[in-house]
């Protein structure tokens, strides 16, 4: 509906100015009908970037009004306010700027509409008015430098206080696992060309490595609330990125390296559904959704917010469905979660152990037979 | 030395005529003459921009009915739509198509290869370029590689589909998606030979503003246009280069097993051979052009309006030396800000800071350039044509898209909205649309000069600027929400995601805008190829104007001037300047040329 009605009016608008342009060309005696604009083309045209400036604060407006309950809730990580506020001030600057040029130039192209006879003023250079539009740029921007480096330094500080919670991002095509470190909070060597699929090691755990043992493999990422939580990242096949919009967060999976991020999470999953902005989406989206649902839509049941892992790097033709549900509960109810899980060693390496004689003796033969072939 | 150039030159003009018999083929196609170069560069681009926009269109119907059938996919696409219902790789491929052909053939060889060769020469005062046959070269070479872009549309398992960044591995592996196959290896040869062709074209358009000005035109007496060209082709020079080396690694990683931009990979149930390369290496040298590219696209753009500006302002571009300096400073700095686009690729962070610093740097000569246009309308009496209209609404895109850069070069701040709608948003407002316009304003102010005085319909025009100008916000300024929402850009719907639900209707609102701005274009085209026919031809100075060109006769001839090439006396911006009395120089015209003598009592200010 809205399309159609912003058709309808560009339509009209074209025709307006059309017409407009055709009875003003009508009216010119004959000798100026050359493609050059005459006082009347610089009169509309005139009104005209005064009516676009009008357009232009329009859209912001709407824009604003319409779409900014739409944006991300407040942040759920104790970096991520700090994020937000940087980000209200840098906005807050922008849109200043934003208004005062943009009204300044469309004004001038108003109020300066050229007319025969009239005489611009020479005017080439002016060497204050150049310092104090150089300067002042210099000092907001500086301010804004600084202020982005202090954060950015803070955030991309990655140690080993405070007793972080080390978890594996393991990115492919196209989805995500997870890999907690354990008791021991070490994560096991791990390395593509270990990966076994018959045998459920599909990370390429190093199973010499004790680290590996307690480890935790898993395909929903839990989070303790309030604990600070050490991300590695590693991807075994091309670049993905580790994408959390509610925490602030997010570093690029690389193949054949491991990157990393860190937040601390602030607020649970089920404080965050109650949060007002979060209730007001959620019920704005299942308005939504149930509208799709009678239409007979797939995908249109009802939504439960939840915190959520994307991937925002392209990653190939399900890249827009690589995503992991994260769930940020409080400290008992993560233990509790995290005890009912199995450790690498229950999974794999439990069935291995019986076969791995073999496994070498195997391997033995093989590369005895390869030796002497090559003889 | 450039004296006995140009007599040499002018006997070779004398003999004209006489010797050369022009036939079809040395006049429209192997031309060595830089006009006609110009054309084809125009053209050329012009057909691959319809075809950039078409892709986007499409793949704007898809993100805004998701899933859709609709039969203009099936005609187009064929099996790439089955039912008419838009694959998820094809989705893909045309997002990366069109970022190719608007980055590259587009904004890069149509923008500066049309103005700079048919500008250049003519307003330094120059017979033609100073290797005709090189720049001959230089655009076949650009036919060839756009050539092998668009056939690569029509291969079995589909064009390139890995962004137009197309970042390794997911370029490299032909099982990680099917672009990654012969599209890709297609897509590598097009761009190798299409860096040859530009760095050609580069090294003449240096050669010739440094060696062939006309008798008096020194540096400081250039106007803004050559200025924006000379210094776009030096960054060419530094950058494509680096981007030559990168698609040539990548090729052999594809082809012979190189290990450059590949490690352990584990992939379709197997374990690749490749160990120890780094995918940050590409990045690195992808970004070394991508982000210089960015200014190869928009200087030129920012020197034809500096031009059209001033000379519809009939008003001196305000701060002529902070305008060159700016252009210099941007281009310097251009080539030391590329890690704004890999701050959360895995680099180290402190590298991450060192680029915010340089990025946020940059910000203050684009400052100064926005002000310095707006001082120019200030107290100009505007001559509001259709090229006037597209260089202000530069200005306007330019500021709005630039000061969101503001954002995105802060590392902090990128972390949350990298790769989302709201860089998408950004960089079409700064470099894309803002570009566009540029050549919109260059090819309605200079039609005249290409297609010997004809002139393009004034109200046509108006009525493209209108509708493009307001469609070009219609489409892009809400798309600056949907990426704060965090959407993710290259997804092939977003249906997958409840939390990006409500934004469908912000979708479709922004493709309708696109699809009325697309069709906008077409009056345009109308516009274009009737005026080369039947348009009416105009004064041989029609927008009164100070530069050489319009000292050349209307039909086109081979030398550009048919006596001696005027020589110089003055700046460019010589308008509406007058004595102290307050009487124009020339009395009742408000601009003096540059090829007019200081008058008597009259004061040379600034050069």
């Amino acid at each position: 509906m809205t399309a159609l009605l912003t058709f309808t009016v560009l339509v009209l608008v074209a025709i307006a100015i059309w017409q407009m342009t055709k009875i003003f060309e009508l009216s010119q005696t004959k000798t100026e009908r050359a493609e050059i604009a005459n006082d009347s083309d610089n009169k509309n045209n005139g009104y005209l970037l005064f009516a676009f400036l009008i357009f232009i604060y329009g859209i912001t407006i709407f824009s604003f009004a319409k779409y900014s309950k739409m944006l991300l809730p407040e942040a759920v990580s104790e970096h991520g306010g700090e994020y937000d506020q940087l980000m209200l001030v840098s906005m807050g600057i922008i849109f200043f700027v934003q208004t005062i040029t943009q009204a300044l130039l469309h004004y001038f192209g108003y109020k300066y509409r050229g007319q025969k006879g009239r005489k611009a003023l020479f005017f080439a250079d002016n060497d204050r008015l150049e310092f104090i539009w150089t300067i002042i740029p210099v000092i907001v921007l500086a301010g804004l430098i600084l202020w982005g480096l202090y954060t950015w330094t803070n955030i991309m500080d990655i140690n080993e206080d405070d007793d972080p919670l080390v978890v594996e991002l393991y990115a492919q095509q196209f989805n995500w696992t997870a890999r907690y470190s354990g008791e021991d909070n070490v994560l096991g060597e791990a390395n593509v060309r270990l990966i076994d699929i018959a045998n459920a090691n599909v990370l390429g755990l190093d199973e010499s490595d004790p680290n590996a043992e307690d480890d935790i493999i898993v395909k929903e990422l839990h989070l303790p609330v309030g604990r600070k939580v050490n991300f590695k990242m590693r991807s075994q096949d091309v670049l993905h990125s580790a994408y959390m919009p509610h925490f602030r967060a997010q570093m690029n999976c690389v193949p054949g390296m491991i990157t990393q991020f860190s937040f601390t999470p602030t607020i649970t999953t089920e404080e965050m559904r109650l949060n007002p902005d979060v209730v007001d989406k959620v019920k704005r989206t299942n308005a939504l959704r149930a509208e799709w649902a009678a239409e007979g839509r797939p995908n249109s049941d009802p939504w439960e917010f939840d915190y959520v892992l994307l991937c925002n790097k392209i990653c190939g033709k399900s890249h827009y469905n690589m995503q992991m549900k994260i769930i940020v509960e409080t400290e008992e109810e993560f233990n509790k979660w995290l005890a009912e899980q199995k450790s690498f060693k229950e999974t794999v390496m439990v069935d291995e152990e019986e076969e791995q004689a073999f496994n070498t003796e195997d391997g033995v033969d093989v590369e005895l037979e390869e030796r002497t072939s090559e003889e | 030395m450039s004296e006995v150039a140009h007599v040499s030159h002018d006997d070779h003009h004398d003999d004209h005529g006489h010797h050369h018999k022009e036939t079809f083929i040395t006049k429209y196609i192997f031309s060595q003459d830089h006009k006609m170069i110009a054309k084809q560069y125009l053209i050329t681009g012009l057909i691959m921009g319809f075809i950039g926009i078409a892709m986007s269109l499409l793949f704007r119907m898809q993100l805004a009915w998701p899933g859709e059938s609709f039969a203009i996919f099936e005609t187009v696409l064929g099996k790439w739509a089955p039912d008419g219902v838009m694959d998820a790789d094809i989705y893909l491929a045309l997002v990366t198509i069109h970022g190719t052909l608007m980055v590259f053939f587009v904004l890069t060889a149509g923008l500066s290869g049309t103005f700079s060769n048919l500008l250049i020469p003519l307003q330094i005062g120059a017979r033609d370029m100073a290797s005709g046959f090189l720049n001959m070269v230089s655009y076949w070479m650009f036919f060839i590689s756009s050539a092998i872009m668009v056939s690569s549309l029509f291969v079995e398992a589909g064009p390139a589909a890995a962004g137009w960044t197309i970042y390794p591995p997911l370029s490299a592996l032909p099982m990680a998606q099917p672009g990654s196959g012969l599209g890709m290896t297609l897509w590598l040869v097009s761009m190798a030979i299409f860096i040859a062709s530009s760095l050609l074209g580069s090294l003449n358009y240096i050669v010739t503003v440094i060696n062939l000005r006309t008798k008096g035109m020194s540096m400081t007496r250039l106007p803004l246009t050559i200025w924006a060209f000379f210094v776009t082709a030096i960054i060419g020079v530094i950058s494509f280069p680096v981007l030559l080396s990168a698609a040539l690694l990548l090729i052999m990683d594809r082809s012979f097993g190189t290990s450059f931009f590949l490690s352990d990979i584990f992939i379709q149930g197997e374990v690749l051979h490749y160990q120890g390369g780094s995918p940050v290496l590409y990045e690195h040298l992808f970004w070394f052009l991508g982000h210089p590219e960015v200014y190869i696209v928009l200087l030129p753009a920012l020197g034809i309006t500096s031009e059209v500006m001033s000379t519809n302002a009939r008003k001196p571009i305000f701060g002529y030396r902070a305008m060159v300096a700016s252009i210099l400073a941007i281009a310097f700095l251009s080539t030391i800000v590329w890690g704004h686009h890999m701050f959360v690729s895995g680099m180290n962070p402190f590298l991450g800071s060192v680029f915010t610093f340089t990025t946020l740097l940059i910000a203050i000569p684009s400052a100064v350039k926005a002000f310095n246009y707006i001082t120019t309308l200030w107290k100009g009496n505007l001559q509001l044509n259709p090229a006037m209209l597209f260089s202000i609404g530069l200005v306007s895109t330019f500021i709005t898209g630039g000061l969101t850069g503001i954002i995105l070069g802060d590392s902090t701040l990128d972390i949350n909205v990298h790769d989302t709608y709201f860089v998408v948003a950004h960089f079409h407002l700064v470099m894309g649309i803002s570009a566009l316009y540029g050549l919109f304003a260059g090819v309605y102010h200079w039609f005249p000069k290409m297609f010997q005085g004809r002139m393009m319909n004034k109200n046509l025009g108006y009525v493209h600027f209108w509708i493009t100008a307001v469609c070009a916000y219609g489409v892009f300024f809400p798309m600056h929400f949907v990426g704060m929402a965090g959407v993710p850009r290259r997804y092939y719907e977003n249906t997958a995601f409840p939390m990006f639900d409500e934004l469908t209707n912000v979708q479709v609102l922004m493709t309708v805008f696109a699809i009325i701005a697309g069709l906008a274009q077409l009056i345009f085209v109308y516009n274009f190829i009737s005026s080369i026919f039947y348009g009416k031809r105009g004064p041989v100075n029609p927008w009164s104007s100070n530069t050489l060109e319009w000292t050349t006769p209307q039909e086109h001839i081979h030398g550009n001037w048919p006596g001696e090439i005027p020589h110089v006396y003055r700046w460019a911006y010589d308008y509406s300047k007058t004595y102290e009395n307050g009487e124009y120089i020339i009395a009742g015209q408000d601009f003096v040329p540059q090829n007019v003598p200081l008058q008597e009592n009259e004061e040379e200010l600034n050069h």
